[in-house]
């Protein structure tokens, strides 16, 4: 091993140590403001990657109508809700955002998806495709769970991961799929050929970090999420709307997760399972910052993807072993430091 | 209302005692069509769809099952074939560990089976099961003769960290000396991985001729662009497992200068006329393209076609013996796939011994390259 291999290694360490980042934060968000550790969250990663991966073909990306089912499913739960009486005013909401909303998407799908479009394009085209999803999961799956243990919203999780991995299977095959870059072409620095596709990824993961922080240290929003992740019944106790801050959560990680999928698309091969092995890896991270922290989970995630790029270097055979291991000493450290916990 | 149950408790009472399709053939089919070997199921389910409806007169039942490649469903799903359905034949699984457990349940209830997958010699040595794909000895001596042809003296292994992977290592130890080769990297990656720098840098490291790759499907695709972009020249080698169209599609220009071992059934079209393998690989991808499209033919696929083409022959030597859904007919049965070969079908000519029940030979083998997103024969 010289300087140049260890360059290599930094640099793709780095690049899928970004992407751990992302899904790490987006976990974490989740989790302190719903309590809900969301397993799906790298379905949306596969969702994202593929729909960009099909745009990129010219094709009508079966998301979009995915997209149409998950509004429909939401709006039957919405009038099962409301079965006891409501306001014009609500059905009016239910049928925009439920009906209207997916309709419009799939409508624009339809039309520009044939055309020669601009990388950009596609990609915020797939980011607004996968992006309501995390809404409607969280208004399908969670919302009537609001109130249940940790416990339960984690069982809940896995069924949305499995149906989630299912429908990935009917709609988009069982190969794998690889998206264009969003800017191809790479150039050197010293030694080491830097993709611009890598210069994305850090790009993004920079802008989302620092656009989650002033999101909660400016806003009104982003101070009622962090309120209900400090205490629920406080929050709702001081008038913030927990429902509301956790359809804003849930919307912010499938936002993450299908960025995170058109970054990733186009520098490995994703198959419609592979989400779930790319969201364990920012699991590892979350826990490493407790499921609470924000930047220890964002630098943890980094070091995940180093501890990744050098073992697969010298043990590929162990890689997965080594990184998910880098758990065990975590958790242990955690149980000792932080004494007993209740549930609220 | 009471009326109508009796009706029909005793109209479904009938059905079941006059079962009238009783002494029809039947074939239990279990592939992994969900699951991570999805990729080599769904071909396989699709090809069933092909199979014939009736054999000598004998209508054919066919019964598929899904065991999504876990061997815990696949063994539930022989036990369903062997004690509810009486099937007189088992085919599957599409994945190793699957058919392992499948072979399991037809040794104990004398069954013949197919295997769809390929299986460690102490099941292959089973009186029961009968293997479809080539051995893994067949394709790596192919392969490794390619690469002496060819000039290469080192060569640097990549290859998925589960038992396929290990199958080429293990052909390595065991007859890599005869040809003069010499393996200077041994890599392991999974395929959901999102990256394979590392394994790709230590192989570029080590200056090795060659690359064998031992992957399959799309998977094999990863670490055949990660090679190139690092810059290697020299020519990489890939198993049968990964020459499917969809690789090809991934693996763009990266594809260019390599070698795959292929069953004939990938270029069924470019074989000469002689091939005894022409006529069947012809029959089965253009009735599997009508229906399923243009280039969605898999080698995956092609061997239940295969299980399919023996039958043809062997259950109606079978029939004349005993009649289907009773033990003898199943004995016969086995004997006469044993003993009634050659058998030519898409991906070779099966010949199956007492001794031998991997029935391939040279036949079943031919070498790929890739160019301009197609794959050619080399002579």
């Amino acid at each position: 091993m010289d300087a140049t291999i260890a360059t290599f290694l930094i640099q793709d360490g780095l690049t899928n140590g970004a992407v751990y980042a992302l899904l790490g934060l987006a976990l974490v968000l989740v989790f302190s403001v719903t309590r809900v550790i969301f397993i799906p969250q790298g379905e949306f990663v596969a969702y994202g990657a593929l729909t960009l991966a099909l745009l990129d073909g010219g094709r009508v990306p079966a998301t979009a109508s995915l997209l149409i089912c998950f509004g429909l499913l939401a709006f039957l739960v919405d009038l099962w809700t409301m079965r006891r009486g409501t306001s014009t005013a609500a059905i009016l909401w239910s049928v925009l955002f439920n009906l209207a909303l997916p309709a419009a998407i799939y409508a624009v799908t339809l039309g520009i998806a044939p055309l020669a479009l601009p990388s950009l394009v596609k990609a915020l085209l797939t980011v607004a495709i996968i992006a309501p999803m995390g809404f409607y999961v969280y208004r399908i799956a969670y919302r009537p769970l609001a109130d249940a243990s940790v416990l339960v919203l984690l069982i809940a999780s896995v069924g949305v991961h499995l149906a989630m991995m299912g429908l990935g299977l009917v709609f988009f095959g069982a190969e794998g799929l690889r998206a264009r870059p969003l800017s191809a072409g790479s150039f050197a620095v010293g030694p080491l050929l830097v993709s611009a596709q890598s210069l994305w990824i850090y790009g993004a993961t920079i802008a989302i970090i620092v656009g989650l922080y002033l999101f909660f240290e400016k806003t009104l929003l982003g101070k009622a999420l962090r309120a209900t992740a400090v205490n629920r019944l406080g929050a709702r106790l001081v008038g913030v709307p927990t429902q509301f801050t956790g359809v804003t959560a849930f919307l912010l990680a499938a936002t993450i997760g299908a960025v995170s999928g058109v970054l990733i698309g186009p520098i490995t091969t994703i198959y419609y399972d592979t989400g779930f092995l790319i969201g364990l890896k920012g699991f590892v991270a979350a826990i490493i910052g407790g499921l609470a922290s924000f930047p220890v989970t964002a630098i943890a995630a980094i070091g995940v993807g180093m501890v990744e790029s050098f073992t697969s270097f010298f043990a590929s055979s162990f890689k997965e072993i080594i990184v998910f291991g880098l758990i065990i000493p975590v958790l242990i450290w955690l149980s000792l430091g932080a004494g007993l916990h209740e549930e609220e | 209302m009471a009326k109508y149950i009796a009706i029909w408790t005793a109209g479904a009472l009938a059905l079941s005692f006059g079962n009238p399709t009783l002494a029809d053939v039947t074939i239990g089919v279990t592939v992994s069509s969900t699951g991570s070997g999805a990729a080599l199921g769904i071909p396989l389910k699709n090809s069933v769809e092909l199979w014939p409806s009736e054999i000598a007169g004998e209508k054919l039942k066919v019964i598929v099952l899904d065991d999504a490649g876990d061997p815990s469903i696949a063994t539930t799903n022989a036990r369903r074939f062997v004690n509810d359905d009486k099937v007189d034949v088992i085919v599957g699984s599409a994945l190793t560990p699957a058919s392992i457990a499948v072979a399991g349940v037809a040794a104990e209830a004398s069954t013949p089976h197919f295997s769809a997958s390929p299986v460690p010699p102490n099941i292959s040595k089973g009186k029961w099961t009968f293997v479809l794909p080539q051995d893994a000895g067949l394709i790596a001596r192919t392969l490794f003769a390619k690469m002496r042809a060819d000039g290469a003296k080192t060569f640097g292994y990549i290859g998925f960290s589960d038992s396929y992977g290990d199958l080429w290592v293990n052909q390595y130890k065991a007859i890599g000396a005869e040809y003069g080769l010499e393996m200077v990297a041994d890599e392991r990656y999974a395929r959901p991985d999102t990256s394979v720098s590392g394994q790709v840098l230590k192989i570029v490291a080590a200056r090795p001729d060659a690359v064998l790759i031992g992957a399959s499907g799309t998977g094999a695709a990863l670490p055949q662009i990660g090679l190139r972009e690092r810059g290697f020249i020299g020519t990489i080698y890939q198993t049968h497992g990964a020459v499917t169209f969809d690789f090809l599609r991934i693996a763009g220009a990266s594809a260019d200068n390599t070698v795959f071992a292929s069953g004939p059934v990938m270029v069924a079209e470019a074989q000469p006329d002689t091939a005894e393998t022409k006529k069947d690989g012809m029959d089965y991808v253009t009735t599997y393209e009508a229906k399923f499209g243009a280039g969605t033919r898999t080698q995956f696929g092609a061997h239940i076609h295969d299980a399919m083409a023996i039958l043809k022959k062997a259950i109606p030597v079978a029939l004349e013996k005993a009649k289907p859904g009773t033990s003898e007919f199943r004995n016969t049965l086995r004997d006469a796939i044993e003993t009634g070969g050659p058998f030519p079908a898409s991906q070779g000519v099966f010949e199956y011994k007492a001794d031998d029940h991997l029935g391939l030979d040279e036949r079943a083998v031919v070498l790929l390259t890739a160019k301009d997103g197609k794959f050619e024969l080399i002579e």
